[in-house]
């Protein structure tokens, strides 16, 4: 479990040096995107569209903050992670096309993500699900909002992040996932489980 | 005309339950989690929890949603057969959801499903979901504020067994939900069980369970007994908390209640909470006392 930690923009070199089970921090820019910025920034790109800010070696990170309006300033209350495999079907192109290095959510991702990763070298990292006042802590501020029509939770959000973790990693560049890894190691369990239960799987 | 009761006093009282609710574990789940962060061994998993009760302990301290998905509005409202009457009690809980959305504040988690947009107040249609039921001989009103997670709630299953399949049926068909889960619903997870009665039924006495104190055996020895090996069967897959790999953390608890059933049909519903456990309780009496029972008032 080695930590390192990184400033935005992170390269491919950056995270090429990662393996799952290590722990990193970030510094510089996080943006939010969940299934509807996804799917927005995927259809605008296909139209050969602009996006509101350059994506390139940001992190994504899967999730819908509560947010504050203060005046004209929004605040970031809370927020935490949301489950990361709704994005699958969204992920291997979205981290392709806009060079996005790091992918943060919770839970992990399938199979198809995994390939993405290991060919177009990104990783995947996990903030622990629902720990959104220690999320809210290493975020110092919305630099930008974009898409507020898709509503609070589902728009885009700027952050302005300061050693913003601990994120663990989930999905390597070299294939490797240790939520597949622990999947494995559950259904190899199963044989005495059903022992236990006096069922068979 | 007979005079009818303060709703005002309901809504603010509601209000506050959701405050609690998101801001507050009741104090089973938090030392529960506590226990758990200890006897972990599996050094990702115990990292996990170690975020997870400095997050809880913060979010108290400073009065904030221990979680940016603060749920959608689910209330459970036991009338007291002897409590005054009450008229419009849907307005009125509709009003305290939409006045908590910017109060405490919570996320706006009302979505139309057939057109798209959020309703930005937590009310919709049929939105705050409220279930209601009698208690025989009280007198007093107990509302329960009930805001549910997302994650942890699009991993809840429902199987419509074949009744030979019998109590194996159901043991197989909790532990396949929990592979399917795995890290998804945020564990260490609390599972609710419903068995019996009809798909709506099992689901529904699924969901109740989730209101029970951890720890807390059903009176039924048998089902007491399954719940404790069932516990112990979903720790040995070894998910942990967040997925991540962990011996003791990937469940809290398991809690089951069943209904008779039909002779052609065994359901079973899962239903699953994440272990930000968000529930607060009151009771609301005649002379308009009010008694929380999960958590203190400052």
């Amino acid at each position: 479990m080695a930590e390192y930690h990184f400033t935005t923009p992170i390269s491919k070199e950056d995270v090429q040096k990662l393996k799952i089970g290590d722990v990193i921090y970030i510094s510089g820019i996080v943006f939010t995107a969940r299934d509807e910025a996804h799917e927005r920034a995927l259809e605008m790109a296909e139209k050969g569209e602009k996006m509101p800010i350059d994506f390139e070696g940001l992190a994504v990170y899967h999730c819908g903050p509560v947010v504050r309006q203060v005046g004209d300033d929004w605040e970031i209350v809370a927020a935490g992670p949301t489950t990361s495999t709704r994005l699958d079907m969204f992920e291997d192109e979205f981290i392709k096309e806009f060079k996005v290095n790091v992918v943060i959510g919770k839970g992990g991702m399938g199979a198809r993500t995994v390939k993405a990763m290991k060919e177009l070298k990104a990783v995947y990292t996990a903030f622990v699900g629902g720990a959104a006042v220690v999320a809210a802590k290493g975020i110092k501020r919305v630099k930008e909002v974009h898409w507020l029509d898709l509503g609070t939770p589902e728009c885009l959000w700027v952050l302005e992040v300061e050693k913003f973790g601990p994120l663990i990693v989930g999905i390597d560049t070299n294939g490797d996932s240790l939520f597949q890894n622990v999947a494995d190691e559950a259904k190899a369990k199963l044989g005495k489980i059903g022992e236990f239960l006096d069922i068979t799987f | 005309m007979t005079e009818t009761f303060d709703n005002n006093l309901i809504e603010d009282t509601t209000v506050k339950l959701l405050k609690f609710a998101a801001t507050q574990l009741p104090n089973d789940v938090s030392e529960a989690l506590k226990k758990m962060y200890e006897a972990e061994t599996k050094p990702t998993s115990k990292a996990a929890l170690k975020t997870i009760v400095e997050n809880f302990g913060i979010a108290e301290e400073t009065s904030t949603p221990m979680c940016q998905d603060t749920g959608i509005h689910i209330y459970y409202v036991n009338i007291g057969e002897n409590f005054p009457k009450v008229v419009g009690i849907e307005e009125t809980l509709r009003k305290a959801s939409a006045r908590a959305t910017k109060e405490v504040p919570m996320r706006p988690n009302a979505v139309n499903p057939i057109v798209g947009g959020n309703s930005g107040d937590n009310t919709g249609r049929h939105i705050p979901f409220i279930n209601y039921d009698f208690i025989p001989g009280a007198d007093y009103l107990e509302i329960t504020a009930f805001p549910k997670g997302g994650g942890s709630e699009n991993m809840c299953a429902l199987a419509m067994l074949k009744p030979g399949q019998g109590i194996k049926g159901i043991k197989k068909f909790v532990i396949d939900s929990i592979m399917n889960a795995g890290g998804q619903p945020c564990p260490p997870v609390i599972v609710g069980v419903g068995i019996g009665g009809g798909a709506d039924i099992a689901l529904k006495l699924g969901k109740k369970q989730l209101m029970r104190p951890l720890g807390q055996r059903h009176s039924d020895p048998k089902i007491a007994q399954l719940e404790e090996d069932l516990l112990k069967a979903i720790n040995m897959t070894g998910f942990g908390s967040m997925g991540l790999g962990g011996d003791v953390s990937t469940a809290l608890d398991v809690k089951i209640e069943y209904a008779h059933r039909h002779p052609a049909s065994l359901p079973v519903g899962v239903t699953i909470q994440c272990w930000a456990a968000r529930r607060a309780t009151c009771r609301i009496y005649p002379d308009k006392r009010v008694e929380f029972l999960t958590h203190k008032e400052a």
